[in-house]
């Protein structure tokens, strides 16, 4: 087989596990503070992905503009799904937890699918089946704008939680949750606000993702699951983990569909998964807990 | 003696009610004979089978009004989701019957078809298929169990002789063809047919590369890539729907037209393909089981789906869901009784010579196959759907090599 099938592959798979990763590290980035696993994870997506595709089909708004508002509208969304429903589930045992946040994915999709059908829906940008062309390489122009912003997202986020008083005092309750206690944080409102930007994180992948897949309200089981492999991968509550995690995955998915039959995808990123809980239960960039 | 005494009175209580009991429900037996036919119609329409299931459902939603004007008996339907799912398929065909349906027709996929086919034959329910090509399911023995739909080797036969009168029409044939296929229960049997048919016609073209993939892929980038590599002229391609759009805008985005798509199954010709990718659907041909634009049948079909919905083209989906309701009803006139064994017995000698699809008419052979239906080949151009074979069906001739997609603005 050429070589530049073997750059194009690689390139897409790249592309597109940025997306995967910065949707992953929402997920992480709640765990990794609030200490709940979000089992709504893809359902949260979709409803960022369907008003993408209203944003586009009302006011012909693209995607790409839409990334911060549709943030700024799941950081709301989460912010108050936090306040009002998780909060009191948070000192209660795990599988109550579960039992909850997976009523909350059942809920979600059945509401998505009463008001939009079951059809897929798309948004057909100007650029939407465009290509660069680097010589023989051929990269897809919708992949290349979402993995940039996807990049862009993850480094303010990044900066966020490095640079800002907030930022700081998040970290500060994910470290030591009894000592941001003593030290007077407001730990109620940092969760919310925890669960608000892992739900911006996955408003702005699902903005992205949706310029190179289609959308229906039955997506979200199958990125929950996509969320939960790279995040385990790259090393739960890791922000940087999230991130390598999304693009191992997107890599090895398109090398293994290329070098194996395509059918056996996501086998391969299920066999990363059983070799990292193997031989590095904490994921690749994890910290060992003691 | 009190004790005999009450003994007897219990005993005269009982038969007294069940007196009641059979006297009350004699009416309701009575009226069920006289009454419509309850028809339990299990399709896909959630899920990633969403889009073709709901095509499947306006056929049935068409069928009684059209078949009380040609003066067959009323059907009552009973529709159920199988939400793309073999376990759901069964569970709701059981519901069903447990509900009242006297007859079941379905389910699109040759899985969920094949769970409903058990279930109709433990229960001794009819069950007419609407769509499933898989071999297996009329091959069982079951006696309730019919399918008015060709089996894939069927669908393979027709689709090689078709495509050779084509490419001695245009006088133009591919030299190698790279083989997509979805790997669900459809998708493996084809694959599978296309093995054992292909030696037998004698093609011109040579299978380069074989790539199955799931039916619910988020992303077919990897697969097209995998594809194109391969350098061949065409696609011989086995779909659903949803992935059929996908692959059509990774060959834009990978600056691939292949000279033709020719496609085995289901997709292709959808509307929601159609109106989706708007003037990049133009050029697949699809060889698949189709109507018959000559027949009366046909045309009102056309009309009753024209009046319901002016956008929406029929298709293969309308066509034999529309008919395995014609087989129902046909049958429940010439039982008289909806007693499911009077009506399997019925459908056994069903003889419909004025019905939609291509071929002699609709009949069934002793394993509840009708072997007599026939595919047509038809090609998108322009939102519409040709038919360019076989001849007698044919309203348009092909256009060959497929245009660019690079010029198609």
């Amino acid at each position: 087989m050429p070589l530049e099938v073997y750059f194009n592959v690689v390139i897409g798979g790249v592309l597109t596990g940025l997306v995967y990763g910065l949707m992953a590290l929402g997920l992480s980035v709640i765990f990794g503070v609030v200490r709940v696993v979000n089992f709504a994870h893809g359902e949260m997506m979709t409803i960022a992905m369907f008003i993408a595709v209203l944003a586009f089909s009302a006011l012909h708004l693209d995607p790409l503009i839409m990334l911060i508002p549709i943030a700024a509208v799941m950081f709301v969304f989460g912010y108050a799904l936090q306040v009002a429903l998780i909060n009191p589930f948070i000192r209660r045992p795990e599988h109550t937890q579960f039992l909850l946040l997976v009523a909350l994915a059942i809920i979600i999709a059945n509401t998505l699918l009463i008001i939009f059908g079951p059809d897929a829906r798309s948004v057909q940008t100007a650029y939407a089946l465009d290509s660069f062309q680097l010589g023989p390489i051929i990269i897809d122009a919708a992949k290349v704008y979402a993995g940039a912003a996807a990049i862009l997202f993850t480094v303010a986020l990044f900066a966020f939680f490095r640079l800002t008083l907030v930022g700081k005092a998040i970290r500060a309750c994910a470290d030591n949750y009894t000592g941001a206690l003593v030290v007077g944080l407001d730990v109620q409102r940092l969760y919310a606000l925890t669960f608000g930007l892992g739900a911006a994180c996955v408003g702005a992948a699902g903005a992205m993702l949706v310029l190179v897949v289609d959308v229906t309200p039955m997506l979200g089981p199958s990125y929950t699951l996509l969320a939960f492999v790279i995040v385990i991968t790259g090393g739960l509550g890791s922000m940087p983990g999230a991130l390598v995690g999304g693009v191992l995955i997107g890599v090895t998915e398109a090398l293994a569909g290329l070098l194996f039959t395509p059918s056996a995808k996501s086998m391969f990123a299920f066999a990363i998964l059983v070799l990292v809980l193997l031989f590095r239960p904490q994921g690749l960039l994890g910290r060992r807990l003691s | 003696m009190t004790r005999i005494s009450m003994q007897a009175n219990r005993r005269r209580m009982l038969a007294g009610a069940a007196a009641t009991a059979a006297t009350l429900a004699a009416p309701a037996i009575l009226r069920a004979a006289g009454g419509a036919l309850r028809v339990g119609v299990l399709l896909p329409r959630s899920g990633f089978e969403a889009g073709i299931g709901q095509d499947c459902q306006r056929g049935a939603d068409l069928a009684p009004a059209i078949l009380k004007s040609l003066g067959l008996p009323d059907i009552t339907l009973m529709n159920a989701d199988t939400e793309s799912n073999v376990d759901t398929a069964r569970a709701r065909a059981e519901k069903l019957i447990g509900d009242g349906a006297q007859l079941l027709v379905g389910a699109f996929d040759s899985g969920q078809t094949t769970a409903i086919a058990q279930v109709a034959e433990q229960k001794g329910i009819p069950f007419v298929i609407n769509i499933a090509a898989a071999p297996a399911i009329t091959e069982q023995g079951y006696k309730f169990v019919f399918r008015n739909f060709p089996t894939a080797p069927m669908i393979l036969g027709d689709a090689f002789a078709n495509q050779k009168n084509i490419f001695a029409a245009i006088g133009a044939a591919p030299k190698s063809v790279v083989f997509m296929h979805v790997n669900d229960t459809f998708g493996t049997a084809m694959a599978k047919g296309i093995g054992a048919v292909m030696p037998k016609f004698n093609m011109p073209y040579t299978i380069a590369e074989e790539i199955a993939y799931d039916p619910a892929a988020r992303d077919l980038s990897v697969e097209v890539a995998k594809a194109k590599a391969a350098d061949a002229d065409a696609l011989l391609v086995v779909s659903r729907l949803n992935d059929a759009m996908l692959l059509t805008r990774e060959l834009v985005k990978q600056r691939w037209t292949p000279q033709a798509i020719l496609s085995m199954g289901p997709g292709w010709y959808d509307d929601q393909y159609l109106k989706t990718l708007g003037s990049l659907a133009d050029g697949p041909i699809s060889f698949v089981p189709w109507y018959d634009p000559h027949k009366k049948l046909t045309q009102v079909l056309e009309a009753a789906l024209a009046k319901a919905d002016s956008n929406v083209n029929l298709n293969t989906n309308h066509i034999f869901t529309f008919e395995a309701l014609l087989v129902a009803a046909d049958a429940y006139r010439r039982a008289g009784s909806t007693d499911p064994k009077a009506l399997a017995a019925a459908i056994r000698t069903t003889n419909i010579t004025d019905n939609v699809s291509i071929g002699p008419g609709i009949a069934f052979n002793a394993k509840g196959q009708n072997d007599k239906v026939k595919d047509g080949a038809i090609q998108n151009r322009g939102g519409k759907l040709l038919t360019l074979a076989p001849k007698d069906a044919a309203n348009a001739k092909p256009e060959w090599p497929m245009r660019s997609y690079l010029s198609r603005g």
